[in-house]
Protein backbone atom coordinates (compact mmCIF):
# COMPACT_ATOMS: atom_id res chain seq x y z
CA UNK A 1 0.00 0.00 0.00
CA UNK A 2 2.57 2.17 1.12
CA UNK A 3 4.26 1.76 -2.37
CA UNK A 4 1.41 2.09 -4.43
CA UNK A 5 0.86 6.13 -2.45
CA UNK A 6 4.61 6.25 -3.16
CA UNK A 7 4.21 6.15 -6.90
CA UNK A 8 1.02 7.91 -6.73
CA UNK A 9 2.93 10.69 -5.35
CA UNK A 10 5.87 10.48 -7.23
CA UNK A 11 3.95 10.57 -10.40
CA UNK A 12 2.35 13.97 -9.33
CA UNK A 13 5.52 15.46 -8.45
CA UNK A 14 6.82 14.27 -11.82
CA UNK A 15 3.69 15.70 -13.45
CA UNK A 16 4.37 18.93 -11.92
CA UNK A 17 7.80 19.27 -12.53
CA UNK A 18 7.11 18.78 -16.67
CA UNK A 19 4.10 21.35 -16.51
CA UNK A 20 6.75 23.96 -14.97
CA UNK A 21 9.40 22.90 -17.27
CA UNK A 22 6.57 23.93 -19.58
CA UNK A 23 6.39 27.07 -18.36
CA UNK A 24 10.04 27.94 -18.87
CA UNK A 25 9.28 27.03 -22.65
CA UNK A 26 10.68 23.21 -22.56
CA UNK A 27 9.27 21.81 -25.89
CA UNK A 28 10.18 18.23 -24.77
CA UNK A 29 8.93 18.42 -21.11
CA UNK A 30 5.16 19.41 -23.09
CA UNK A 31 5.77 16.42 -25.40
CA UNK A 32 5.98 14.14 -22.50
CA UNK A 33 2.28 15.68 -21.21
CA UNK A 34 0.95 15.25 -25.10
CA UNK A 35 2.30 11.58 -25.02
CA UNK A 36 0.91 10.92 -21.87
CA UNK A 37 -2.64 12.11 -22.68
CA UNK A 38 -3.32 12.34 -26.49
CA UNK A 39 -5.25 9.08 -26.59
CA UNK A 40 -7.51 10.13 -23.42
CA UNK A 41 -8.05 13.46 -25.57
CA UNK A 42 -9.39 11.88 -28.19
CA UNK A 43 -11.63 9.16 -26.93
CA UNK A 44 -13.33 12.00 -24.63
CA UNK A 45 -13.24 14.32 -27.96
CA UNK A 46 -14.96 11.64 -30.24
CA UNK A 47 -17.56 10.87 -27.77
CA UNK A 48 -18.75 14.55 -27.33
CA UNK A 49 -18.35 15.28 -30.88
CA UNK A 50 -19.18 12.23 -32.44
CA UNK A 51 -17.07 13.12 -35.07
CA UNK A 52 -13.48 11.86 -36.22
CA UNK A 53 -12.35 14.91 -37.69
CA UNK A 54 -13.57 17.05 -35.21
CA UNK A 55 -12.37 15.01 -32.50
CA UNK A 56 -8.48 15.50 -34.44
CA UNK A 57 -9.02 19.13 -34.27
CA UNK A 58 -10.09 18.89 -30.59
CA UNK A 59 -6.83 17.20 -29.45
CA UNK A 60 -4.82 19.87 -31.50
CA UNK A 61 -6.46 22.41 -30.32
CA UNK A 62 -7.00 21.45 -26.51
CA UNK A 63 -3.53 20.97 -26.12
CA UNK A 64 -2.16 23.74 -28.54
CA UNK A 65 -4.16 26.35 -25.85
CA UNK A 66 -3.25 24.42 -22.96
CA UNK A 67 0.59 25.25 -23.94
CA UNK A 68 -0.43 29.06 -24.45
CA UNK A 69 -2.19 29.43 -21.27
CA UNK A 70 -0.04 27.14 -19.21
CA UNK A 71 0.60 30.55 -16.92
CA UNK A 72 -2.70 30.18 -15.75
CA UNK A 73 -2.34 26.57 -14.44
CA UNK A 74 -2.13 27.11 -10.51
CA UNK A 75 -1.36 23.45 -9.78
CA UNK A 76 -4.19 23.11 -7.38
CA UNK A 77 -5.71 20.61 -9.75
CA UNK A 78 -3.88 17.57 -11.75
CA UNK A 79 -2.71 18.66 -14.79
CA UNK A 80 -4.98 15.93 -16.41
CA UNK A 81 -8.22 17.31 -14.88
CA UNK A 82 -7.41 20.86 -16.21
CA UNK A 83 -6.78 19.66 -19.71
CA UNK A 84 -9.96 17.80 -20.15
CA UNK A 85 -12.03 20.98 -18.90
CA UNK A 86 -10.36 23.05 -21.96
CA UNK A 87 -10.82 19.36 -24.02
CA UNK A 88 -14.83 19.35 -23.05
CA UNK A 89 -15.32 22.99 -24.15
CA UNK A 90 -13.56 22.70 -27.39
CA UNK A 91 -15.86 19.55 -28.34
CA UNK A 92 -18.82 21.30 -27.26
CA UNK A 93 -17.86 24.43 -29.65
CA UNK A 94 -17.45 21.71 -32.16
CA UNK A 95 -21.03 20.29 -31.74
CA UNK A 96 -22.58 23.35 -31.58
CA UNK A 97 -21.39 24.11 -34.92
CA UNK A 98 -22.52 20.96 -36.64
CA UNK A 99 -25.79 21.59 -35.30
CA UNK A 100 -25.94 25.40 -35.42
CA UNK A 101 -30.16 24.69 -34.96
CA UNK A 102 -29.39 23.28 -31.45
CA UNK A 103 -28.32 24.98 -28.36
CA UNK A 104 -25.69 22.50 -26.50
CA UNK A 105 -25.25 23.08 -23.13
CA UNK A 106 -23.99 20.96 -20.35
CA UNK A 107 -26.93 22.75 -18.62
CA UNK A 108 -29.21 20.87 -20.42
CA UNK A 109 -31.18 18.90 -18.78
CA UNK A 110 -33.79 18.50 -20.94
CA UNK A 111 -35.33 15.09 -19.19
CA UNK A 112 -36.86 15.12 -16.14
CA UNK A 113 -35.98 12.00 -13.44
CA UNK A 114 -39.43 9.87 -14.59
CA UNK A 115 -37.67 9.78 -18.10
CA UNK A 116 -35.06 7.62 -16.76
CA UNK A 117 -36.80 5.34 -14.32
CA UNK A 118 -36.70 1.36 -15.91
CA UNK A 119 -39.54 0.89 -18.18
CA UNK A 120 -38.77 -2.45 -18.71
CA UNK A 121 -36.83 -4.97 -16.47
CA UNK A 122 -35.26 -8.00 -18.30
CA UNK A 123 -32.59 -10.17 -17.09
CA UNK A 124 -29.42 -10.00 -19.51
CA UNK A 125 -27.87 -13.31 -20.85
CA UNK A 126 -24.92 -14.15 -18.73
CA UNK A 127 -22.36 -12.72 -21.00
CA UNK A 128 -24.08 -10.18 -23.46
CA UNK A 129 -21.06 -9.11 -24.97
CA UNK A 130 -20.16 -12.61 -26.38
CA UNK A 131 -23.75 -12.60 -28.34
CA UNK A 132 -22.15 -10.27 -30.80
CA UNK A 133 -19.03 -10.15 -32.87
CA UNK A 134 -16.67 -7.45 -32.05
CA UNK A 135 -17.11 -5.10 -34.90
CA UNK A 136 -20.91 -5.68 -34.66
CA UNK A 137 -20.64 -4.65 -30.66
CA UNK A 138 -18.85 -1.94 -30.99
CA UNK A 139 -21.68 -0.67 -33.09
CA UNK A 140 -24.22 -1.17 -30.70
CA UNK A 141 -22.51 0.51 -27.82
CA UNK A 142 -22.06 3.73 -29.98
CA UNK A 143 -24.80 4.33 -31.62
CA UNK A 144 -26.40 3.67 -27.99
CA UNK A 145 -24.28 6.06 -26.18
CA UNK A 146 -24.79 8.67 -29.11
CA UNK A 147 -28.24 8.75 -28.27
CA UNK A 148 -27.84 9.93 -25.20
CA UNK A 149 -28.24 14.46 -24.46
CA UNK A 150 -24.59 16.00 -24.36
CA UNK A 151 -24.62 16.38 -21.22
CA UNK A 152 -25.39 13.05 -19.85
CA UNK A 153 -23.10 11.75 -22.29
CA UNK A 154 -19.90 13.79 -21.28
CA UNK A 155 -20.64 13.31 -17.52
CA UNK A 156 -20.49 9.27 -18.49
CA UNK A 157 -17.76 9.46 -20.69
CA UNK A 158 -15.66 11.24 -17.91
CA UNK A 159 -16.67 9.10 -14.87
CA UNK A 160 -17.06 5.70 -16.35
CA UNK A 161 -14.61 5.40 -19.52
CA UNK A 162 -11.89 7.62 -18.48
CA UNK A 163 -12.20 6.60 -14.55
CA UNK A 164 -12.25 10.34 -13.21
CA UNK A 165 -13.16 10.29 -10.13
CA UNK A 166 -16.84 12.57 -9.24
CA UNK A 167 -14.88 15.52 -7.57
CA UNK A 168 -12.54 15.31 -11.02
CA UNK A 169 -15.26 15.30 -12.99
CA UNK A 170 -17.51 18.13 -11.30
CA UNK A 171 -14.34 20.32 -11.61
CA UNK A 172 -13.79 19.55 -15.15
CA UNK A 173 -17.23 20.34 -15.84
CA UNK A 174 -17.52 23.02 -13.42
CA UNK A 175 -20.81 21.22 -12.62
CA UNK A 176 -21.56 20.82 -8.53
CA UNK A 177 -21.18 17.35 -7.58
CA UNK A 178 -24.79 16.81 -7.16
CA UNK A 179 -25.33 17.53 -10.65
CA UNK A 180 -22.71 15.12 -11.70
CA UNK A 181 -24.17 12.27 -9.47
CA UNK A 182 -27.90 12.90 -10.91
CA UNK A 183 -26.50 12.94 -14.49
CA UNK A 184 -24.03 9.76 -14.17
CA UNK A 185 -27.26 7.89 -12.74
CA UNK A 186 -29.64 9.00 -15.32
CA UNK A 187 -26.68 8.32 -18.24
CA UNK A 188 -26.28 4.68 -16.35
CA UNK A 189 -30.10 4.23 -16.23
CA UNK A 190 -30.88 5.26 -19.94
CA UNK A 191 -27.84 3.29 -21.16
CA UNK A 192 -28.83 0.24 -19.70
CA UNK A 193 -32.05 0.17 -21.08
CA UNK A 194 -31.07 0.79 -24.31
CA UNK A 195 -29.27 -2.19 -24.19
CA UNK A 196 -31.89 -4.43 -23.25
CA UNK A 197 -33.00 -5.21 -26.45
CA UNK A 198 -29.60 -6.47 -27.63
CA UNK A 199 -28.45 -8.10 -24.59
CA UNK A 200 -31.75 -9.36 -22.59
CA UNK A 201 -31.77 -13.38 -22.03
CA UNK A 202 -34.42 -14.74 -25.38
CA UNK A 203 -37.81 -15.65 -23.84
CA UNK A 204 -38.35 -19.26 -23.57
CA UNK A 205 -34.71 -19.47 -23.99
CA UNK A 206 -33.37 -22.75 -22.24
CA UNK A 207 -35.99 -22.67 -19.45
CA UNK A 208 -33.45 -21.82 -16.81
CA UNK A 209 -34.62 -19.38 -14.45
CA UNK B 1 -36.49 0.78 1.24
CA UNK B 2 -38.81 1.15 -1.95
CA UNK B 3 -37.71 0.44 -5.19
CA UNK B 4 -37.14 4.04 -6.29
CA UNK B 5 -35.21 4.92 -2.79
CA UNK B 6 -32.94 2.52 -4.23
CA UNK B 7 -32.47 3.97 -7.42
CA UNK B 8 -31.71 7.11 -5.91
CA UNK B 9 -28.04 5.44 -4.09
CA UNK B 10 -27.74 3.01 -7.18
CA UNK B 11 -24.46 4.91 -8.51
CA UNK B 12 -23.12 5.58 -4.94
CA UNK B 13 -23.88 2.15 -4.52
CA UNK B 14 -22.19 0.72 -7.49
CA UNK B 15 -18.94 3.46 -6.85
CA UNK B 16 -18.87 1.74 -3.45
CA UNK B 17 -19.03 5.66 -1.72
CA UNK B 18 -21.56 4.77 0.38
CA UNK B 19 -21.93 4.18 4.10
CA UNK B 20 -22.12 0.65 5.41
CA UNK B 21 -25.63 1.15 7.19
CA UNK B 22 -27.04 2.62 3.61
CA UNK B 23 -25.32 -0.06 1.97
CA UNK B 24 -26.86 -2.76 4.17
CA UNK B 25 -30.20 -1.21 3.89
CA UNK B 26 -29.89 -1.44 0.06
CA UNK B 27 -28.86 -5.05 0.00
CA UNK B 28 -31.68 -6.12 2.38
CA UNK B 29 -33.82 -4.30 -0.20
CA UNK B 30 -31.61 -6.28 -3.01
CA UNK B 31 -32.24 -9.51 -1.34
CA UNK B 32 -36.26 -9.73 -1.84
CA UNK B 33 -36.76 -7.34 -4.71
CA UNK B 34 -35.88 -9.23 -8.44
CA UNK B 35 -36.68 -6.23 -10.06
CA UNK B 36 -33.92 -4.04 -8.61
CA UNK B 37 -31.31 -6.97 -8.28
CA UNK B 38 -31.89 -7.12 -11.97
CA UNK B 39 -31.22 -3.75 -12.84
CA UNK B 40 -28.61 -3.42 -10.35
CA UNK B 41 -26.67 -5.70 -12.11
CA UNK B 42 -27.45 -5.02 -15.97
CA UNK B 43 -26.32 -1.59 -14.88
CA UNK B 44 -23.29 -2.68 -13.41
CA UNK B 45 -22.28 -4.97 -17.03
CA UNK B 46 -23.51 -1.65 -18.65
CA UNK B 47 -20.42 0.20 -17.09
CA UNK B 48 -17.69 -2.42 -17.36
CA UNK B 49 -18.90 -3.07 -21.55
CA UNK B 50 -17.91 0.28 -21.97
CA UNK B 51 -14.79 0.76 -19.99
CA UNK B 52 -13.98 -2.24 -21.30
CA UNK B 53 -14.50 -1.85 -24.83
CA UNK B 54 -12.30 0.54 -25.95
CA UNK B 55 -14.45 2.16 -28.58
CA UNK B 56 -12.56 4.88 -30.16
CA UNK B 57 -9.00 4.02 -30.04
CA UNK B 58 -6.19 6.51 -31.71
CA UNK B 59 -4.59 4.75 -34.12
CA UNK B 60 -0.63 5.07 -34.25
CA UNK B 61 -0.28 6.70 -37.39
CA UNK B 62 -2.42 9.21 -36.85
CA UNK B 63 -1.24 9.73 -33.32
CA UNK B 64 2.41 10.40 -34.39
CA UNK B 65 0.68 13.43 -37.06
CA UNK B 66 -1.38 14.91 -34.59
CA UNK B 67 1.93 14.49 -31.78
CA UNK B 68 3.98 16.69 -34.80
CA UNK B 69 1.51 19.38 -35.81
CA UNK B 70 0.87 19.95 -31.87
CA UNK B 71 5.09 20.20 -31.37
CA UNK B 72 5.64 21.99 -34.44
CA UNK B 73 2.75 24.82 -33.41
CA UNK B 74 4.22 25.02 -29.90
CA UNK B 75 7.67 25.40 -31.12
CA UNK B 76 6.84 28.33 -33.32
CA UNK B 77 4.78 30.06 -30.40
CA UNK B 78 7.75 29.15 -27.90
CA UNK B 79 7.73 31.36 -25.68
CA UNK B 80 10.93 33.55 -23.87
CA UNK B 81 12.13 31.87 -20.59
CA UNK B 82 10.83 33.17 -17.72
CA UNK B 83 13.10 33.24 -14.39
Amino acid sequence: MAIIETKVKDAATDELALVQAAKRGDVAAFEELVKRYDRNIFRIAQHITQNREDAEDVVQDAFLKAYENLEQFQGNSKFYTWLVRIAVNESLMKLRRRRSDRTVSLDEDIETEEDSMPREVADWSPNPEQLYKQGELKDILRKTVQGLPASFRTVFVLRDVEGLSTEETAEALDLSIPAVKSRLLRARLQLRERLNKYFRKPRGGDGKK
Amino acid sequence: MTCKDFLKELTDYLDETIDSSTREELEDHLAWCHNCYVICNTTKKTIEIYRDSQLYELPEDLRSKLEVAILSKCTSRKKPTTT
